[in-house]
């Protein structure tokens, strides 16, 4: 029996699996820093998280779709591991367990799965946990040093993130009297810090990103523009009065902008399709982000700025095509 | 050498699997009953100029291309013509052709069979287009568009350059690589015979690096040519493609919609400039050519100056027979080639090759949702949009297919060949320019 079909009759060997458990490796050095600074509590987060986004997606592509199950394919696991980053490490099981049912149930499986939702499932659940139980949300855990070191995290602190502590702080101060009190710039680099369980270290974060640039699973252009765009615009402020906004680097190494920018605006189903598009989407946003931070009511704002550059990507892919060949009429 | 040209947008990188590549040309004994399309290129069928019980010579005509873009088909055999019967061919169609009981091999007298290699080209630039005309060379290519067609520059258009296609980026096929090796000095003489009939002074042959001993053979015999330049080009899918191929070897791109006219560039297979050789030089028809069998499981892989008629079967016999494992039997290379039916379709002026996959590689992988990671997108090499345009040929969406030009993709296959979802996207985009190529002639007919 011969087989006819269409051509190519060969195929490349890349598949959703392998991108998405290539996503997953990426994450795992931000994984074990997690559990580093936090402790066992940032395991607990971490497997409650990402069994519960396991879980919801089985129960409902088995007893409500009644379709195939496809939680092996591994995007369920990026979202519940995406998921645990973005909470703090001490949050109660049950919201845990809320949010990742409205990341996997709302977010991705309404509307149609894996490839149809047009917002980010894990940001969504997020945000929603955000907006639902703010105190929960946004009381941090001090960082501590799993195996006992002698390092201890400034007092003034609490366990507040460095952004919160700048946004409530600029209140009665200046920002250079703030940053006496703050964990120096190595501390933000490594992750000495407080806030979610893995946007904390910088160094971390870029040692998947770089992994899951050579693997080709991401490209530079949102990242590169997205954390380009904070620079500059952070930058200009900065120049304009060092007293009132924090300089860039700050901007760079302690929020969720590095998580943000190389592991959620880069998801592929919910960012545009053309380089072009992409860059648009990446100062969109850097811009949304330090609006929220400088003059929004949440010190953070990288969630609400991917998720509303989500929404515009319909119409940026509509915008920004791709270059064509033999656009540009060459004279003969 | 410094760093290699190549086109820019796009582009794979598929396994290469040259199995067939040190390979000699082989010649193949004569099949006993052969099967003769009417058509065989690209255009309109050509007339039948002989009839049921006719006696015929090896370079007879026996189908004449009276149309505009046709050609003329020549027998390849001496006999007896059984009937003029339908027959499957390499597209999968049942088409008229002559099907012929082989006696003998008695070739019209005109024909210079003599090993003698000539280098001086007698004939004026009109005297070669006819010439190509009547004895029926097309591209060797694998698209078959009658050669002539193309040396005659429509008015208003000037021709600079003609440009070689010895690229052979499809994996496995090594018929072009072979004729480069072993008749070098005819592909360049057919090159220069082209360049007079085209009337440029300048020619490019662009060849892929894993062909290193054919880009320094050619390079070697080049001294002795004017004006015939050899271009290495890196190895990348599609750079066959004419619109790639002229990218990477003269930097022009040639506009959505036109011919390679529009920046003054001709292109022509290194088959072809061979059997253009052959017809000026030496008066012989296109009946014959190199193809290559090959296959992981093949035991004899090689390369076969095959007679155009004779059956596929006795090709893959001379290759040590059709393995066990076998799975699907292809015209052409793995990328653009086309699925045949049965090991009875003939061989024509198009085939390049017969490729035979195993079992195990002639099924698809499955389908998945489209994660719309783009990167069909990054490997068009003519910057579309596949995973939009097959979701549009999908949904019907004709006028925004035929926006985001639709028209323009070359089928190459490198959006199907790349996506991790295994998504078709070559057939939804085959339909799609079907219905809208359609919808744009009708559109020119009102």
């Amino acid at each position: 029996m011969l087989t006819v079909s269409g051509s190519p009759h060969v195929h490349g060997d890349s598949s959703v699996k392998k991108i998405m458990y290539t996503v997953v490796f990426a994450m795992v050095p931000a994984m074990l820093v997690s559990v580093y600074f936090f402790g066992l509590d940032a395991l607990r987060v971490l497997v409650i998280s990402s069994l519960a986004c396991l879980f919801f997606e089985w129960l409902i592509q088995k007893y409500l779709i009644k379709g195939p199950v496809t939680i092996n394919d591994g995007s369920a696991l990026v979202t519940g591991i995406l998921l645990a980053f973005n909470v703090p490490s001490d949050l109660p099981a049950w919201i845990l367990i809320v949010g990742a049912f409205i990341a996997i149930g709302m977010a991705k499986m309404s509307f149609g799965g894996l490839g149809k939702n047009p917002f980010n499932p894990a940001l969504v659940g997020r945000v929603f946990l955000l907006i639902s139980f703010p105190v929960q949300m946004t009381s941090w855990p001090e960082p501590r040093l799993l195996f006992g070191g002698t390092a201890s995290y400034p007092d003034a602190m609490g366990g507040a993130t460095p952004l919160a502590f700048l946004k409530e702080g600029l209140k009665n101060n200046s920002v250079p009297e703030l940053m006496e009190k703050m964990p120096d710039m190595m501390s933000n680099l490594i992750g000495f810090i407080g806030g979610s369980l893995g946007e904390v270290s910088a160094v971390a974060l870029l040692l998947g990103a770089v992994y899951m640039l050579i693997k080709k699973v991401i490209s530079w252009h949102i990242p590169v523009a997205y954390i380009g765009s904070v620079l500059i615009f952070t930058g200009i402020l900065w120049l304009i009065d060092p007293n009132a906004y924090a300089d860039p680097m700050f901007h760079l190494l302690t929020g969720g902008l590095i998580l943000g920018a190389f592991f959620m605006a880069t998801d592929m189903v919910s960012s545009p399709i053309s380089p072009m598009g992409q860059i648009i989407f990446g100062i969109g946003c850097g811009v949304i982000t330090i609006l929220i931070r400088v003059w929004g009511a949440y010190p953070e704002g990288v969630s609400f700025a991917i998720l509303i550059m989500n929404a515009f990507t319909p119409l940026i892919n509509l915008g920004f095509k791709p270059k064509r060949f033999g656009e540009k009429l060459k004279a003969a | 050498m410094g760093i290699l040209k190549t086109f820019s947008l796009g582009g794979v990188h598929p396994p290469e699997n040259k199995l067939s590549a040190d390979k000699a040309i082989e010649v193949m004994p004569l099949p006993k009953q052969a099967f003769i399309p009417l058509n065989q290129n690209l255009g309109a069928p050509g007339v039948p100029q002989v009839q049921k019980g006719d006696e015929i010579k090896v370079g007879q005509l026996i189908a004449k291309g009276e149309a505009f873009i046709s050609s003329n088909v020549h027998s390849p055999v001496s006999g007896k013509v059984l009937k003029v019967d339908n027959v499957v061919d390499p597209s999968g169609y049942k088409r008229p052709a002559f099907v012929v009981n082989v006696e003998g091999d008695e070739w019209v007298e005109s024909i210079d069979r003599s090993p003698e290699f000539i280098k001086e080209i007698k004939l004026s630039q009109k005297e070669i287009i006819d010439k190509i005309h009547d004895l029926g060379i097309v591209g060797l290519g694998g698209a078959t568009f009658p050669s002539h067609v193309k040396l005659m520059v429509p008015e208003g258009k000037t021709a600079e350059v003609l440009i070689i296609n010895g690229v052979e980026c499809e994996p496995y096929l090594t018929a072009d690589h072979r004729v480069m090796l072993e008749k070098g000095d005819e592909v360049m003489v057919g090159t220069s015979i082209l360049m007079k009939g085209l009337g440029v002074k300048r020619a490019v042959i662009g060849i892929e690096n894993n062909k290193k001993d054919a880009i320094s053979h050619l390079t070697e015999l080049a001294k002795n040519y004017e004006g015939i330049e050899i271009c290495p080009l890196k190895v990348k899918y599609p750079q066959g493609g004419e619109k790639q191929l002229i990218k990477a070897t003269i930097k022009r791109e040639v506009p959505s919609g036109k011919l390679p006219i529009e920046v003054g560039a001709v292109v022509n297979n290194v088959g072809t400039a061979f059997a253009v050789y052959e017809a000026v030089q030496k008066n012989k028809p296109l009946i014959e050519r190199v193809v290559t069998i090959t296959g992981k499981s093949v035991s004899k892989p090689g390369n076969f100056m095959a007679r155009i008629g004779t059956p596929i079967a006795e090709l893959v016999e001379k290759a040590g027979g059709l393995p066990d494992d076998s799975g699907k039997l292809i015209g052409g290379g793995p990328m653009m080639g086309k699925a045949l039916l049965s090991l009875d379709t003939p061989i024509v002026k198009g085939s390049s090759g017969i490729l035979i996959l195993r079992e195990d590689e002639s099924k698809r992988v499955e389908m998945k949702n489209c994660i719309r990671c783009a990167r069909c997108v990054s490997v068009c090499p003519m910057g579309l949009e596949p995973l939009l345009l097959a979701q549009q040929s999908e949904g019907e969406m004709w006028d925004d297919a035929e926006k985001d030009r639709i028209m323009d993709c070359i089928e190459c296959g490198s959006c199907h060949y790349t996506c991790p979802s295994g998504r078709p996207l070559l057939d939804y985009i085959r339909l799609g320019k079907n219905k809208v190529g359609q919808i744009i002639r009708n559109r020119g007919k009102k």
